[in-house]
């Protein structure tokens, strides 16, 4: 169960990530899509679902029992090779529905100061 | 450019699932949960068998998005649920039909409703996207 006290926090990401243009050109290869001078829109997804899973992990969910439930992506600047991204991660929610614990973290990538894409994630941790 | 209307239903795409795009797939994004490559695993953990990634399934939605508005830099928004997974027997292609409804249209963006169905079942709910016209 996670700690009630986590709900709200933010973990500032201590690291930042390149993009680099083999890693827009093998999730675009990988979805269909020809276009890779900028990333596909769920490309967001491949830099927050590490920092998402080991902040929950660390804070004691079982990832083995997880099921991704939903989904939001708000893109404000179009992610492109070359970019420096940090990646913030906050625990919107915690609650425990018939035994699940359902978890929305919520990932915004963070070029220099500005924000260029949150990312919602519902996770369901089974019983 | 397209001209979009509201109520305009947009015309389908297909895409192909089997087990070596869901490998592609986790190479590409780093998702290597083995619940969508390893089918004993998948099953041990009481999956009918092996099933795709939420996020390559709301990938290639994307995709289709992408293509609608002219490019991926044209997406604003897009969410989705995962009510049901995609199962991917082995040695199986099995069909991914996207086709989304324009809701509505202002003044520089078209919001869009997406409808994802494998096996005449909805695999995505709720999905959602914004796009810049």
């Amino acid at each position: 169960m996670l700690n009630p006290d986590l709900v709200g926090r933010t973990f500032v990401g201590t690291t930042k990530t390149t993009i680099s243009p083999e890693s827009i050109a093998s999730f675009a290869d990988a979805l269909g899509e020809s276009e890779t001078t900028v990333a596909p829109p769920t490309f967001g997804i491949t830099i927050s679902l590490e920092q998402s899973q080991t902040l929950l992990q660390d804070s004691g969910l079982d990832w083995s029992r997880v099921v991704h439930g939903d989904q939001r992506f708000e893109i404000f600047t179009p992610l492109i090779a070359g970019m420096q991204v940090r990646c913030d991660c906050t625990i919107e929610s915690a609650r425990v529905v018939a035994g699940n614990e359902i978890v929305t973290v919520r990932a915004d990538l963070i070029i220099e100061t500005k924000k260029a894409v949150s990312t919602w994630s519902t996770l369901v941790f089974r019983a | 450019m397209t001209t979009f209307i509201a109520g305009q239903e947009l015309a389908p795409k297909v895409f192909t699932i089997n087990r070596a795009r869901l490998i592609q797939y986790a190479n590409a994004s780093g998702d290597q949960n083995p619940i969508h490559q390893n089918e004993e695993f998948a099953k041990s953990v009481g999956l009918e068998n092996v099933i795709a990634h939420g996020m390559f399934t709301m990938g290639l939605a994307g995709q289709y998005i992408s293509q609608i508005a002219g490019s991926s830099a044209k997406v604003r928004e897009f969410s989705a649920r995962f009510t049901k997974p995609v199962v991917v027997p082995a040695g199986i292609d099995v069909q991914l039909i996207v086709s989304a409804t324009v809701v509505d249209v202002d003044s520089d963006i078209a919001r869009l409703e997406i409808v994802a169905m494998c096996s005449e079942v909805k695999v995505l709910g709720m999905a959602k996207a914004v796009i810049s016209l």
